[in-house]
């Protein structure tokens, strides 16, 4: 019955449909059968996910997912983009549209375990913060009680906010939209006080305003936002996979393997680490079930992860945000990666 | 059975040309068809659930919810459960659906009886309107009110001030609010009482027209009792009633009543948009009267009123009831666009935010349906019964 | 109020007015009695309270030339805005040399269905023919590539493009489903008929969001593992089961109508189920059930804009996306009633002809 039904669904919808493998353990075939991978991002942040009027999408969520398709596919090209909002994005990743949700999603326990999802690391280190008209004289996030607040539906934000408030009996008037976006623009309109997200969103959200000046990030942080790619529970092998692709792009970075440089590294490289990493020595690749260069297309097609950082959210780009936390572990950060041997 | 030749014997026909027969096969297919897709899907289901690890099951509705929701019709803080988010939800789509449906009826027969006007200028208004906005999206023309006009009302601390008791602004209209004195029961009472009263009179006037002929004044005596007992008992019993003003203390508005503007572009859209939907209705239902009941009711003598009143709005009524009906029915169900714009309803709080936070999908949206079929179920019920009441007894 | 003065009687005639020329005609019409008068007047002030000002920001005082936001002169309607992003407002991002495509898709899809509108012409059943089977194949090619065309994604498909390729999808999907639905209904067969009519039923009663956030969604969790729809085909299989749902009903409406006759001339002529249904009742029932059928797609057009819940650029998002771009602030009103105005003439047009065919098939089946 599941044989015939999936023959005739197949033909039926061979164009347009793409049937795969079915049990655990397979999304890597899965994947390479599709020739793409399907990654789910955001429905538009500047520097995280974005599409611009070109129609690509770009940002480090994005980038994060290109790293993927070069490892997987040695070609950073073949990825799908599926831009989710916030309320469909884990119900997405568990119903297998997309095989990695990249899109700035916080870790959290439960996330882990009542919604099934495997967080493969950290990308960005973040936490959560406030973003006010300067008009009303706030200094501290303590004196806005009584205001009401823009968030966006179906975030840690959401329930943070409420945490934060209780415990300083205060009071608040939530407004929630289901886009970032539409947060932002009721907040510059006046709808609300303020508007509460994770810090890097609130600076994204500031440079699409019309006087982004008129706007201030209040000092408190009130929570632990770790943001990174996630995968579905019960494949271990392409948890791996997702999972060191972001340990392989920190460990080049710690190495100073750049995009630039990354030809060059594989022919004079001397030190054995970099000499594993770029599969120069050793069959570390073999083991992931990829071709034992991959991290050199991963590097060479999207960079290390400071080159990500940089050229989406960091100096280089319209985000201007510092390392700070998201600094490698050498540099006074929290990015560390395990070695790769 | 028909090619039978008259006369001839019956012969028995093969059993598979037997309808009886024929039909139960069938039938069985059928069944089993449909089981066997829905058991598909079901195990299916399971399958995928069990291998990433998804739990399921109602249990997450005694689990505290944990956000804030900006309006509430029951007391409702963050600690409260999903559970109790979807009440919340489902009253708020209640709220909005019934002032949409009473606004929308409102506005539709003006329209409607204007489409009909001798007056040509306000035919051609009416016309205009019908064809305008009924063939523009809703959900465009709930963006167009929430985002293209009420985006630019001021802000707080520049609201629109009416005499210093109703405020608006950007957050949203902001009235006094109605503090109800313990007394006040008096008055409720009263008010039944008054209805009680009314209905009496109603159908002792009646009674008394069918026996002697002479009509009776039902209508204005019986507002009269309606509002003037009532109005009396709040008088004697001291005025239990004071008003709680809004007020601008610090950033926001604070006591009063407060429509927030996202319900007020529902609200709107859905009424401009269902009305021009009515206004066809009631045009159709009064030309399918015809002008031959009015010539009728004017040879027997009656007057212009009584004619509209007993002849023509109660056969109108009977072409009307059933698509007005389906309009209700789209009313409530159009009001779940709410989620485009943050308006709390039922699907936006419980399909969206709820969905979101504790990731059961079946069981979220399986309660939304449910919800939504049961509201159009019993609807449809109600005006089968109506139909069947009013339905026309032919000879 | 005015109708009350329609039925009064007048016990004295006055003497006749002017009942032709310019003053008859404003008689008659605008200030017949006192009342009227006064309503005249009032709608006359409305008219001039918001005709005056929304045609200057509309026209007068709009901007209509220029690249950038700068070049609109305030006071007016930017329609430069418009202009600018028209592109991606009729075709989405569907890449730009590949974009005559859908126009010649769209082309043949006006001149397939010329010959259909008239009355008589000889070119109906070919033209038919070529609609039903030869159009969808060439479309859905010209759309998706393939044949020695650049393959594009559906992903890509945006704006007006997709918001007529679900509305149009939809409707033909929906329409056996439907017939069956209908037939399924109607049947003497107790568990047939309570399949169909549980399946009516129930699509009926829910909101078209929740089907299209299930499809989304949820379909996925329904299929075996690994096998997954595309996201545009999974909300037309939505819209589709949706729409089918009240095309049954549309077509029940049909059946109704043909005269009990008819049915039992069929039986009497000893016609098998699927020939007197194919033959001879569907053939009047359909006919009579065009227009109900124009109207159904007409509500579907409309409602192809909630795909914006999960996701999907249609004519409607992909405006409401551009009013957020930075560089183009404060244009949402530009926006909505450039979409307004799309919406307006395609549903309206269809409404106009929907109502020209009853006026046509008026003839024959009036009980």
């Amino acid at each position: 019955m599941t044989h015939s039904f999936r023959r005739t669904a197949g033909a039926a919808l061979a164009l347009l449909a793409t049937t795969g493998i079915a049990h655990a353990g397979a999304t890597l075939d899965a994947v390479k059968k599709n020739g793409f991978v399907k990654c789910g991002v955001s429905d538009g942040l500047p520097g995280f996910s974005y599409t611009d009027d070109k129609g690509n999408v770009v940002g480090i969520d994005a980038d994060f997912c290109r790293a993927v398709a070069a490892a997987v596919f040695g070609d950073a090209t073949k990825v799908k983009f599926t831009p989710l909002t916030a309320k469909e994005r884990f119900t997405a990743l568990q119903s297998g549209e997309v095989d990695v949700l990249s899109r700035n999603s916080t870790w959290t326990s439960s996330r882990d375990t009542a919604l099934g999802l495997n967080f493969a690391g950290v990308t960005y280190y973040d936490g959560q913060g406030f973003l006010v008209n300067k008009k009303l004289g706030v200094k501290s996030a303590k004196e806005l009680d009584g205001a009401s607040v823009c968030i966006q539906a179906g975030t840690t934000t959401e329930l943070n906010l409420a945490d934060y408030f209780r415990s300083n009996k205060m009071k608040f008037t939530p407004i929630t939209y289901d886009k970032s976006d539409e947060s932002a623009k009721a907040l510059e309109a006046g709808r609300c006080d303020f508007l509460t997200s994770d810090q890097s969103q609130l600076y994204a959200q500031r440079i699409k305003f019309a006087n982004p000046d008129e706007f201030v990030v209040l000092p408190e942080v009130i929570s632990k936002e770790p943001l990174g790619p996630a995968v579905r529970h019960g494949d271990d092998e392409w948890f791996d996979i997702v999972k060191w692709t972001l340990f392989a792009q920190l460990n080049a970075e710690e190495l100073g393997i750049t995009s630039k440089n990354v030809d060059e590294m594989v022919k004079s490289a001397t030190n054995p680490d970099a000499k594993r990493l770029l599969g120069t020595e050793g069959e570390r690749g073999k083991d992931f079930g990829l071709a034992n260069d991959w991290v050199v297309k991963v590097v060479k097609q999207v960079g290390n992860y400071g080159e990500m950082f940089e050229r989406n959210v960091g100096e280089g780009s319209a985000l201007k945000i510092k390392r700070g936390q998201n600094a490698l572990w050498n540099q006074g950060g929290l990015q560390y990666a395990p070695p790769f041997r | 059975m028909s090619t039978q030749q008259p006369g001839s014997l019956p012969s028995k026909p093969p059993f598979w040309n037997d309808p009886a027969v024929r039909a139960t096969v069938f039938q069985v297919i059928a069944l089993a068809a449909v089981l066997a897709v829905g058991g598909y899907l079901f195990h299916n289901t399971q399958v995928n659930l069990a291998n990433r690890g998804i739990a399921s099951g109602f249990g997450f509705l005694d689990q505290t919810a944990g956000f804030g929701i900006v309006q509430h019709l029951i007391p409702y803080t963050e600690t409260d459960s999903y559970g109790r988010v979807f009440w919340v939800g489902l009253l708020n789509t209640l709220l909005v659906a019934a002032l949409g449906i009473l606004f929308a009826t409102l506005l539709g027969f003006v329209l409607g009886v204007a489409r009909l006007s001798k007056n040509w200028l306000i035919a051609k208004i009416a016309l205009v309107y019908i064809e305008l906005f009924r063939n523009i999206p809703l959900l465009l023309q709930i963006f167009f009110w929430y985002f293209g006009v009420l985006r630019h009302l001021p802000a707080a601390r520049d609201s629109v001030n009416v005499g210093d008791v109703i405020f608006l602004n950007i957050r949203g209209l902001y009235i006094p609010r109605p503090v109800f004195g313990d007394a006040f029961l008096f008055v409720v009472i009263a008010f039944f009482a008054a209805i009680a009263g009314t209905v009496f009179l109603a159908r002792w006037a009646h009674r008394r027209q069918a026996e002697t002929g002479q009509p009776f004044h039902t209508f204005w005596v019986g507002l009269g009792i309606l509002v003037g007992v009532p109005l009396l008992t709040f008088f004697l019993s001291g005025m239990p009633l004071s008003w709680e003003v809004p007020k601008l203390t610090g950033f926001n508005f604070r006591g009063g009543m407060v429509m927030i503007p996202e319900l007020a572009s529902l609200l709107v859209a859905l009424t401009i948009y269902t009305a021009a939907f009515i206004a066809e209705i009631v045009r159709s239902g009064i030309l399918a009267v015809s002008h031959g009941q009015t010539e009728a009711a004017h040879a027997l003598g009656l007057q212009h009123g009584p004619t509209l009143r007993l002849v023509i709005i109660p056969q109108a009524m009977r072409v009307i009831i059933p698509p007005l009906t389906s309009q209700y029915l789209n009313v409530t169900k159009n009001s779940t666009l709410a989620a485009a714009i943050g308006y709390p309803d039922l699907v936006g709080l419980f399909a969206g935010t709820t969905l979101n936070q504790t990731g059961q999908a079946i069981e979220t949206i399986s309660i939304t349906m449910a919800v939504y079929l049961a509201i159009s179920l019993l609807i449809s019920t109600l005006m089968n019964w109506y139909n069947k009441r009013k339905s026309l007894v032919e000879r | 109020m005015e109708t009350k003065t329609t039925f009064t009687p007048h016990p004295e005639l006055p003497p006749p007015a002017n009942t032709v020329g310019a003053v008859g005609w404003l008689r008659a019409n605008l200030f017949s009695s006192p009342a009227n008068s006064l309503l005249t007047l009032f709608a006359l002030y409305l008219l001039w309270l918001l005709l005056p000002p929304a045609l200057e920001w509309l026209l007068f005082k709009a901007t209509w030339s220029g690249t950038t936001r700068a070049d609109c002169a305030p006071g007016g309607a930017c329609w430069v805005f418009i202009k600018m992003r028209f592109g991606q407002f009729m075709y989405g991002f569907f890449p730009e040399p590949e974009r005559w495509r859908v126009n010649l898709a769209w082309i043949l899809a006006v001149l397939g269905i010329l010959p259909l509108l008239g009355k008589r012409n000889p070119l109906r059943l070919p033209a038919a023919v070529f609609m039903l089977f030869v159009y969808p194949l060439i479309a859905f090619v010209l759309f998706s590539g393939g044949f020695g065309l650049a393959p594009v994604e559906t992903s890509q498909w945006g704006g007006l493009m997709l918001t007529l390729v679900i509305a149009v999808v939809g409707i033909a999907g929906a329409l056996p489903g439907g017939i069956l639905l209908a037939l399924g209904r109607r049947s003497k067969m107790p568990v047939i008929k309570t399949i169909c009519v549980t399946f009516i039923e129930f699509w009926r009663g829910v909101p078209l969001i929740t089907v299209l956030f299930m499809s989304s969604v949820m379909l996925p969790l329904f299929l075996p593992e690994g096998m997954s729809f595309d996201k545009l085909l999974r909300a037309l299989i939505g819209v589709i089961l949706f729409q089918s749902a009240y095309m049954a009903e549309v077509v029940r409406g049909g059946l109704q109508a043909i005269p009990k006759g008819q049915y039992e001339a069929a039986d009497a002529l000893g016609l098998s189920y699927p020939k007197a249904m194919g033959l001879v009742i569907l053939p009047q029932a359909l006919k009579l059930v065009i227009p109900g059928i124009v109207n159904t797609l007409i509500a579907l057009f409309k409602d192809t804009s909630l795909v914006i819940i999960i996701g999907l650029f249609d004519l409607l998002n992909s405006i409401h996306a551009a009013t957020v771009d930075p560089n183009w602030l404060g244009m949402s009103t530009e926006g909505y009633v450039f979409a307004a105005l799309m919406f307006w003439l395609f549903c309206f047009g269809m409404s106009q002809y929907s109502q020209w065919l009853e006026r046509r098939l008026h003839t024959g089946h009036k009980r």
